[in-house]
């Protein structure tokens, strides 16, 4: 495809070297570490599920039992599989055993790394077929029903009762929505555990638990069905339990997963090498099981000023582009984030929106980019919100962006009403079908507007990218590099949960997932 | 021949303060527009209920102009109506906030010659509320629409602790620093769950025997200052306001207090 901004993709392929160079340095920190929650992610494939009489699940039992007993930078992998030979019980019995304090993983004798993780090899095939059978039951399901257009439309849910946001999600589907987001309820990110079971009770949110994703999933099955195209489930891969959220979502047939770790460490204050970590173990089960994956690049636009500040998005895009690749995430698979949250007022804001936006498109041409709507600048005139949607929905039409988030017209008062979700669909509906070639017809004036904000925006994100590259990532975040917000590489929530690996430790899992081809 | 005449219409077209109504494009016309869902399937009897309901809720002439399934069992509306009710505008009081307003370097003078110490403000979003949008344009250097916000003023010392900070941890950090000023942003909350949670802050701050000793400010998408008064606060800023609007305040109130020592 030409460009139509003139871009200079010499630049573009400088940026992905520098990218590059940052992202092996994360990746050289990661190798060596695993986290609690990477473990606790493991015993979940291995197929331990359910709480305890205090409503603990029993992968944090199991975890914290290792950790106890000073095994835990030996894995969950090794020590599970060996309990599993020595006693002839399940994982699941296992961790029912140690939670009754009726088994002690120190008290018993280890099996020499070959025969452990040999032992352990069909099961942990059994694991990850059982995900991929999940993945081509979705692509089945996509070839026989079909799917929406792109931009997919996207929705959100948020009642903190799964059986309310069932109602909700339906009456989006019947509406024309193609993605349908549970958000989370507040809070959720910072637990150190996954809740269990079917929940009605969460504040702005309801809580990402696997059975909640099992009972979303029927609606959305069913109503596929109904109107005649696959609904695509998306929920939150993020905060302190990133790769037991992937892990689940992976099981239950999530299509899509906010899933960026930069995100929780600039504005949920999570650890960057804690998250970082349970990042990469998390995209390689989302690219594995063929998720879609969101990043949160948007949010640096809300805190920062949207203007000034496009070029850190995407520096960002470059980065996350690069820590997917390395997780085995195809291209088609990264919905990398941005947003349309300029000042209404900036003359010709509209112009930079519309530059950006393309840009981002032919900069990651395969990507089905996450195009978040103004929430900024979103006032009570909910009329003249409505008309800020119309506009976002026009560049998103223009430049061919992937899913589209919806803006509610009554953004920064209220969750949605039904019929808020209703006129959004209905705007983006409109737009999107009657402007739909609109891109194909329009080329951009030499040297103009467009042209020069594109290339400014390119040329400064290259700057910060050598900036960031000659810190390394850990160093830049600490300088504040992204929303202006700093934060400390021992700082944060979830430190504590970090291990170096022993000597014996593997995660057959994630080398399966990734094709053999783990660093 | 009366029909025709346009003295009998005359009285009704004149605004009269003690009774206002809506305007549509006609003095006291009373028109109202509408929109709201009903969990029934379109169909003229839902069309009838909503007319009805319009007429309960004290509309002449109920006319729904616009009614769409946007999902099975629930219909969309859109309706007007004559309001049936006015208001004695005359007899209106609002507590306001009296308060001479400043601009950043004002503010700044003043602490310099009044107050001659920083000022400690801690903000946050605080309970559920996870959006940042609001505490960040009164607090963060760059502010908003062009007002700077408190981290830019050279006399204050701000701390923004972000969204979802409970009362418990704003409060241990109010302590911690010494503030002179707590600010609560409530922007956007589901089933008015913001209310119970200022109002756990006050007494929080009331069983810390802090209350009268710190100024304590909400601010967001849904308050006002009499709905801020009314619970416990010292001043309520809603969409509009900006960093000087809540600096002078501080600065004015905390005068007083120090005077008041």
């Amino acid at each position: 495809m030409k460009s139509k901004l003139d871009l200079d993709f010499r630049k573009v392929e400088r940026a992905r070297k520098l990218a590059v160079s940052i992202a092996d340095g994360v990746q050289n920190f990661v190798a060596g570490r695993t986290t609690v929650s990477v473990e606790r992610a493991v015993c979940r494939l291995m197929g331990i599920d359910g709480v305890d009489s205090y409503g603990v699940p029993l992968p944090n039992v199991v975890v914290e039992h290792l950790a106890s007993r000073n095994l835990l930078q030996e894995g969950a992998s090794y020590c599970i599989a060996n309990a599993m030979m020595k006693t002839g019980l399940s994982p699941q019995r296992i961790a029912e055993e140690i939670s009754a304090g009726r088994l002690d993983l120190l008290s018993m004798s280890y099996g020499g790394e070959e025969e452990v993780y040999g032992f352990l090899d069909p099961l942990a095939q059994r694991a990850v077929e059982k995900v991929r059978d999940r993945r081509s039951e979705r692509e089945a399901l996509i070839d026989r029903l079909a799917e929406g257009p792109r931009p997919y439309l996207y929705v959100i849910v948020a009642t903190g009762n799964i059986y309310e946001d069932v109602v909700q999600a339906r009456a989006a589907v019947s509406q024309g929505a193609d993605i349908v987001a549970v958000i989370r309820s507040t809070g959720q990110s910072l637990l150190d555990y996954v809740p269990y079971g079917p929940t009605t009770e969460g504040f702005g949110g309801t809580y990402a638990t696997q059975e909640n994703f099992r009972i979303m999933r029927a609606a959305l099955d069913e109503m596929g069905e109904k109107v005649g195209k696959y609904i695509r489930l998306c929920n939150y891969c993020s905060g302190l339990c990133m790769p037991e959220i992937a892990a689940m979502g992976a099981m239950e047939r999530l299509d899509v997963m906010l899933n960026d770790a930069l995100y929780g460490i600039l504005f949920r204050d999570i650890n960057m090498q804690r998250t970082l970590i349970d990042q990469f173990f998390s995209r390689v089960i989302n690219g594995f099981a063929g998720v879609i994956i969101n990043t949160g690049e948007d949010n640096y636009l809300t805190t920062a000023d949207a203007y000034q500040e496009a070029h850190t998005v995407l520096a960002s895009q470059f980065i996350n582009e690069r820590l997917a690749l390395i997780a085995g995430i195809p291209e088609e698979q990264m919905g990398l984030g941005h947003a349309f949250e300029m000042d209404p007022d900036i003359e010709n804001g509209f112009l930079y929106e519309l530059a950006q936006a393309q840009m981002s498109r032919e900069i990651f041409p395969r990507a089905p980019l996450k195009y978040m709507p103004p929430t900024k600048f979103m006032t009570g005139n909910i009329f003249k919100g409505y008309v800020q949607n119309a506009l976002f929905n026009v560049v998103s039409i223009w430049t061919n962006q992937g899913i589209q988030l919806l803006g509610m017209l009554t953004e920064a008062i209220h969750t949605p009403f039904m019929g808020d979700r209703y006129l959004a669909i209905e705007n983006a509906k409109y737009i999107f079908n009657n402007m739909r070639a609109l891109g194909e017809e329009v080329v951009f004036k030499k040297d103009g507007i467009i042209h020069a904000r594109a290339n400014q925006v390119l040329d400064q994100a290259l700057e910060l990218l050598a900036e960031i590259e000659e810190d390394g990532l850990f160093r830049a975040l600490e300088r504040g590099v992204f929303a202006g917000v700093r934060r400390p590489v021992e700082g944060g929530k979830g430190l504590p949960g970090v291990v170096l690996k022993g000597e014996r430790y593997r995660n057959p899992f994630l080398e399966k997932m990734l094709g053999g081809s783990c660093r | 021949m009366s029909g025709y005449s346009l003295e009998n219409k005359k009285p009704d077209r004149a605004l009269d303060p003690t009774g206002i109504k809506p305007y549509g494009d006609t003095m006291n016309d009373g028109k109202v527009q509408l929109s709201f869902t009903l969990p029934v399937q379109n169909g003229p009897e839902a069309v009838e209920a909503a007319r009805l309901l319009l007429g309960k809720m004290g509309f002449k002439e109920p006319q729904i102009v616009f009614s769409r399934e946007i999902s099975e069992g629930f219909t969309f509306f859109v309706a007007y109506g004559v309001s049936i009710h006015e208001v004695d505008y005359s007899s209106i009081k609002v507590p306001k906030l009296s308060l001479e307003k400043m601009s950043m370097e004002e503010i700044d003078r003043f602490i310099d010659e009044r107050i001659r110490r920083k000022v400690v403000v801690v903000g946050a979003s605080t309970g559920t509320d996870a959006h940042t949008v609001g505490i960040d344009a009164i607090m963060n250097m760059k502010g908003f629409a062009g007002h700077y916000g408190l981290e830019r003023y050279r006399n204050f010392e701000a701390y923004n602790m972000g969204s979802q900070v409970p009362n418990e941890e704003l409060v241990a950090k109010a302590i911690e620093v010494g503030a002179d000023a707590i600010l609560v942003s409530q922007t956007v909350t589901a089933k008015n769950v913001h209310l119970k949670n200022m109002t756990d802050l006050v007494e929080l701050l009331e069983a810390e025997n802090l209350r009268k000793k710190i100024i304590l400010i909400a601010g967001g998408a849904r308050i006002t200052h009499e709905l801020a008064k009314e619970l416990g606060y010292d001043a309520g800023f809603g969409p509009g306001s900006f960093a000087e609007d809540v600096a002078s305040f501080i600065v004015q109130k905390l005068e007083t207090m120090i005077g008041n020592l």
